[in-house]
């Protein structure tokens, strides 16, 4: 019954507790508010790599409150001082967290020493939206790049983040990859780290 | 009992986003400056620790005469750092810790700029009234 029960009222965000995390979002509201934000900033840019951009920066907010809380909420309180740490912390805790499952895959690119891929067959933010053919190849995924690099960036792993289709015969939509390409201080670390 | 404490929260980037004299010894000028020279220099110490442990409090890093500097590093390597006197351990961690709870809710606030200063006046109240607790 709606109504039931008081709900304690706290004088300042300060009082009230951090939440457990086990509240869920509604889809179709998410959905909703997601294509708003993506109309509304197709309406102020001039191309398709300013919107990418913003949706990015839009995505690279929440991961950097995504880091600090789930660190303290779910890994007490350890931080994350190792690449494959921290794309292990990216591939299961965050999305599972964000999305209700782990990523897919997660791969080590083969040309180069500093690039991973995060793979989803189904990825959220693009279940509902099918872009035109004359806005080429662009990713709606570009949010959830902005959120992987909102992630790392906070750890301190700073990263190139970006979306991209890959065409899966035997799937009828191809599936999302999300590249990460380290930048040259991480891998130097790395190697010192041993 | 007495003692001298300055509390300062550095972000990412090196910038200080709060500082806090939080001792129960009367404040004097000189000792202010002095408090946030000392704590800014041990910065290239948490640097380097920061990338060795996956621990958050690093405890006792530097000391200065008869201060001593504990720091803590967030995930977001957004580091609390305080001078002190004591010698009471397990109260500065829980210090950390709830002072740690209360950067993570202001850090919630989608209207907060990750890294600018944190001007909130119920965030210092809860600050001094922590540290009167456990310092």
């Amino acid at each position: 019954m709606i109504g039931v029960g008081k709900i304690k009222q706290y004088s300042n965000i300060l009082e009230k507790p951090l939440s457990k995390g086990k509240q869920e979002v509604s889809l179709s509201a998410f959905t909703f508010l997601f294509s708003e934000l993506v109309q509304y900033n197709q309406t102020r840019v001039d191309n398709i790599a300013e919107l990418e951009r913003r949706l990015e920066d839009a995505g690279y907010a929440v991961g950097a409150r995504v880091l600090e809380l789930l660190c303290h909420r779910d890994k007490g309180n350890r931080r994350e001082t190792r690449l494959l740490g921290i794309l292990s912390f990216v591939h299961s805790t965050v999305w599972k967290v964000l999305f209700g499952k782990v990523a897919d895959s997660l791969e080590k690119g083969t040309e180069h020493e500093d690039e991973y891929m995060i793979s989803e067959k189904d990825l959220l933010v693009n279940k509902f939206i099918s872009i035109p053919r004359d806005m080429g190849t662009f990713n709606c995924g570009a949010f959830v790049a902005g959120i992987v690099r909102g992630v790392l960036d906070g750890a301190g792993f700073p990263a190139v983040v970006t979306a991209h289709f890959v065409p899966m015969e035997g799937l009828q939509r191809p599936r999302t990859t999300i590249l990460i390409k380290f930048a040259e201080e991480v891998l130097q670390r790395e190697a010192r780290l041993g | 009992m007495t003692s001298t404490a300055c509390f300062i929260i550095v972000s990412r980037n090196d910038i200080p986003i709060y500082e806090a004299e939080v001792g129960s010894a009367a404040k004097r000028e000189d000792a202010a400056q002095l408090h946030q020279f000392v704590l800014h220099a041990a910065l290239d110490i948490v640097q380097d620790l920061a990338w060795t442990t996956s621990a958050m409090f690093l405890k006792a890093i530097d000391r200065f005469n008869d201060l001593v500097v504990s720091v803590y590093v967030t995930a977001g390597h957004t580091r609390f750092m305080l001078l002190h006197d004591s010698r009471n351990e397990d109260g500065i961690k829980s210090f950390f810790q709830e002072v740690h709870e209360l950067y993570i809710k202001i850090l919630l606030n989608p209207l907060y700029l990750p890294g600018s200063r944190i001007t909130s006046s119920h965030f210092d109240t809860k600050v001094r009234a922590l540290a009167r607790k456990y310092l």
